[in-house]
């Protein structure tokens, strides 16, 4: 659980069978856990009518587990980008009545969610738990370019190379947090970094 | 430490800045300059949402009229039906266009507009009992970024502001605004402090003028410290039912500031006076010192009057 925070910065809640007549689920890592917690809450044929996208990540586990709900469709894919035509695909066929759950990290559940917001979902319908790493996806607001996985504060922008302090200000439609030069005022001031992200 | 201090916008003494509810002043052409300069490095400073397009037409509906009003030896606005015609004569601009037509204007309504009218403007969309920050024109701006915080509701937009939320200031805000009726605009005043008179103090390139912060000497507070301030104003668009917020920047620096004794006695205690979590949200940390105490030695411990002006 993240700690309380600012206002901007997105709660994350548990997953609960929603009525509908889709259910589309995006998870990354230990998000299928999220899942699976979710389907002893479900009601029966629940997943008959439900696709899930998953990203096993590296250790590649929890597959079999979603395997053996039966859902209508099962995707793993190696990247969230490499999930993204068929999230798009999906989320631009869809019809009313389809439910949204994202589960995972905090960078998974935010670019699902950017997608989702593009196509016209209100964000407030989306279901959402966070499940594994807290390591945050950072837009330096100096270059725009995005770093994934950060996980230390103050964070190195991969593009540009200011050292950034890492807010808790954080933007739906960009999915990333936001990263201002900690030492913009005196260069020769580099503060010492720690990892508070994980 | 906050005041809600909203009144209504209506039109003040002659030769003030309240004089014309949208003021233009001595600065018009430098600023459109510096304004276009700006945006010629970074376009991302001037973003509309698709449905943000009626709301353009409604502004620039409101500051042909506004600064025609105000300023007719510099502005006119002939109207036959949806005919229209703007001559900004300060910047050299006659054009003929179709209200609501957009491929009869160079940029989009709000951005055409607000390349020719001084300040920031956010085009706030209303619904669903919030306020959106859905559009806006901001290179002006004290420190936080339109590019970030562009569809975001007025708590997130607001969210790393210290103190005010556990407050309900926002709460109190929320309601007056979402209540703010056409035709009676409303205003505020905010500040901050800005080395150098420098109107692009964005968290884009804080990189680059933050190290101005540093700078700061007691041989050359009077000349280096600004007080910034920034006149807000609230107006309901007509069409589109959102509102407008003009922020309107104002700089002066400490040597002009203490001409007036009760600016230099108030503004002493103010900034001795702030909370810490304030003091580093507006940024003044690195050079509060040494401001305080040079304006220390213009505070005699006399009482200041009630009211902005001068004695």
């Amino acid at each position: 659980m993240a700690a309380k925070s600012i206002i901007s910065r997105p709660v994350y809640g548990t997953l609960s069978p929603q009525p509908g007549k889709h259910h589309l689920f995006v998870a990354d890592a230990e998000g299928a856990l999220a899942i699976t917690d979710l389907a002893a809450k479900a009601p029966d044929g629940f997943f008959a009518d439900a696709h899930i996208i998953f990203i096993p990540g590296n250790e590649g586990q929890h597959v079999a587990a979603l395997e053996a709900l039966k859902p209508a469709q099962l995707y793993q894919g190696p990247s969230f980008a490499s999930a993204l035509p068929r999230l798009k695909q999906t989320l631009a066929n869809a019809h009313m009545g389809l439910r949204l759950y994202l589960a995972g990290t905090e960078g998974l559940i935010g670019q699902a969610m950017q997608v989702a917001l593009e196509a016209g979902i209100d964000h407030t319908s989306i279901q959402t738990e966070h499940r594994g790493s807290l390591a945050r996806r950072v837009q330096c607001v100096h270059c725009k370019g995005i770093t994934e996985n950060v996980t230390t504060q103050p964070a190195t922008c991969s593009h540009c190379g200011l050292l950034l302090l890492v807010r808790d200000h954080y933007s739906r439609r960009l999915a990333a947090f936001q990263g201002v030069c900690i030492n913009a005022e005196d260069r020769s001031e580099i503060p010492p970094t720690e990892e508070i992200f994980r | 430490m906050y005041a809600v201090n909203i009144e209504p916008h209506v039109v003040g003494p002659k030769g003030s800045v309240l004089e014309n509810l949208i003021d233009v002043d001595e600065h018009y052409v430098a600023e459109m300059r510096d304004r276009a300069l700006v945006l010629a490095e970074d376009p991302l400073r001037c973003q509309s949402l698709p449905h943000m397009t009626l709301a353009g037409w409604d502004l620039l509906e409101l500051l042909m009229e506004q600064q025609a009003l105000g300023y007719p030896e510099h502005f006119t606005l002939t109207r036959d039906g949806d005919k229209w015609r703007w001559i900004n004569r300060p910047l050299g601009i006659d054009d003929s266009f179709t209200f609501g037509d957009v491929s009869t204007l160079p940029y989009g309504p709000m951005e055409y507009i607000t390349r020719q009218s001084q300040g920031d403007f956010c085009i706030l969309d209303q619904r669903d009992g919030n306020l959106w920050m859905d559009a806006g024109m901001v290179t002006t701006q004290a420190d936080w970024s339109l590019d970030f915080d562009i569809g975001m509701n007025f708590f997130e937009w607001h969210a790393p502001v210290p103190l005010a939320h556990e407050k309900g200031i926002f709460t109190r805000a929320l309601k007056f605004l979402t209540n703010i009726q056409q035709g009676k605009p409303a205003r505020r005043l905010n500040w901050t402090m800005t080395i150098n008179p420098r109107l692009d103090t964005s968290p884009e390139n804080y990189h680059k003028w933050g190290p101005d912060r540093a700078t700061v000497t007691p041989e050359n507070v009077g000349d280096k410290v600004h007080l910034r301030v920034e006149l807000q104003s609230f107006w309901r668009l007509p069409r589109s039912n959102g509102i407008v917020f003009p922020i309107r920047c104002y700089l002066i620096k400490m040597d002009e500031l203490v001409t007036q004794p009760k600016w230099a006695r108030r503004l002493h205690r103010v900034i001795r006076d702030l909370p810490e979590e304030l003091a580093n949200y507006k940024g003044l940390t690195r050079y509060r010192a040494t401001l305080v105490e040079w304006l220390s030695k213009l505070d005699n411990g006399s009482p200041t009057s009630p009211g902005f002006g001068p004695d």
